[in-house]
């Protein structure tokens, strides 16, 4: 296994639950960053003094861990995006600069979550939580084209074994 | 502003800084980190799945001592999901997230922190998703 972090990750993810169970306890509502944040875009959403507080605070909160914990974000040249992280990639692929894939994953990303109701937060974690039908299959369904969508970026085009 | 009003506010941004925070300890700030649970085939590293265990196993306590409450503390009421079928929408929105998380390592909470930490990457990251949302909400009020 690689890199392999349980302990903060445990630890993380239960600071996670935490904040999710803050905002339930506080709003009454599921703590789906999705969600709230694409509410902030919808003209007529209920809330927005506190979306747009909730999204302040985790952007704030980025801000913080830079000051505290740097460790907790990348370096800049090492965005290990599927595509960039394609060792014996076609030529191109493996050149591209990093806003060449985060700007089409976060079209895909925008559009897909707003479909879909949810993300990794409102329906892996808030969803899976109190059982809800829709948010297990949700989460089976954005884990397997997330597998697989690496599998074809890294292994298939980029040939890394 | 009433003083219910802002303390709903001041909590709201406290989850979210909070949020933040537990994303960071978890490592889920790298797209490093994300991609490789995400490589199942390859150089697998499993934390994601520590960290969705760390924040179920909490959330599912919490959850239920606080649907208790007739109320939470500042609305008149519970706001949660009532819907159970399983439709196109949900399966094609979900998949459609999960390549664009696939390509970039990165999802909606991580995105916005990471922007906050002054990542150029991470900002068009954020822009490009409200972009896609507003694409989505246009499109769902002409269609569905």
């Amino acid at each position: 296994m690689h890199n392999f972090t349980p302990y903060s990750a445990l630890l993380g993810g239960a600071v996670i639950g935490l904040a999710s169970a803050l905002f339930l306890l506080s709003l009454g509502r599921v703590c789906g960053v999705s969600g709230l944040f694409g509410g902030l875009l919808r003209r007529g959403a209920d809330i927005p003094w506190q979306r747009a507080a909730f999204v302040g605070g985790l952007v704030v909160g980025g801000a913080l861990l830079r000051l505290v914990y740097p460790h907790a974000f990348a370096a800049r040249e090492t965005i290990a995006t599927a595509a960039t992280a394609a060792t014996q990639a076609l030529p191109w692929l493996s050149a591209l600069p990093p806003w060449a894939i985060v700007v089409p994953a976060g079209l895909l990303v925008g559009f897909g979550t707003q479909l879909g109701n949810g993300c990794t937060s409102g329906h892996g974690i808030c969803g899976i939580s109190r059982l809800a039908p829709r948010s297990m299959v949700a989460t089976a369904s954005f884990m397997a084209a997330g597998f697989a969508t690496v599998f074809v970026v890294r292994h298939v085009l980029g040939g890394a074994s | 502003m009433s003083a219910s009003h802002a303390k709903s506010i001041a909590a709201s941004f406290a989850s979210g800084a909070l949020f933040a925070v537990g994303l960071g300890i978890a490592g889920m700030t790298q797209p490093s980190k994300v991609i490789g649970f995400l490589d199942l085939f390859g150089a697998w590293d499993a934390s994601l799945a520590f960290v969705m265990i760390g924040a179920i196993g909490v959330y599912v306590v919490l959850y239920r001592v606080i649907t208790k409450r007739t109320s939470p503390l500042f609305d008149a009421r519970f706001h949660l999901p009532t819907r159970r079928d399983l439709d196109r929408r949900l399966l094609l929105g979900s998949a459609i997230f999960g390549i664009g998380w696939g390509l970039g390592g990165y999802c909606p909470g991580p995105g916005l922190v990471a922007a906050g930490s002054g990542s150029l990457v991470a900002l068009a990251f954020v822009l490009s998703m409200a972009v896609g949302m507003k694409l989505e909400q246009w499109v769902a009020a002409r269609t569905w």
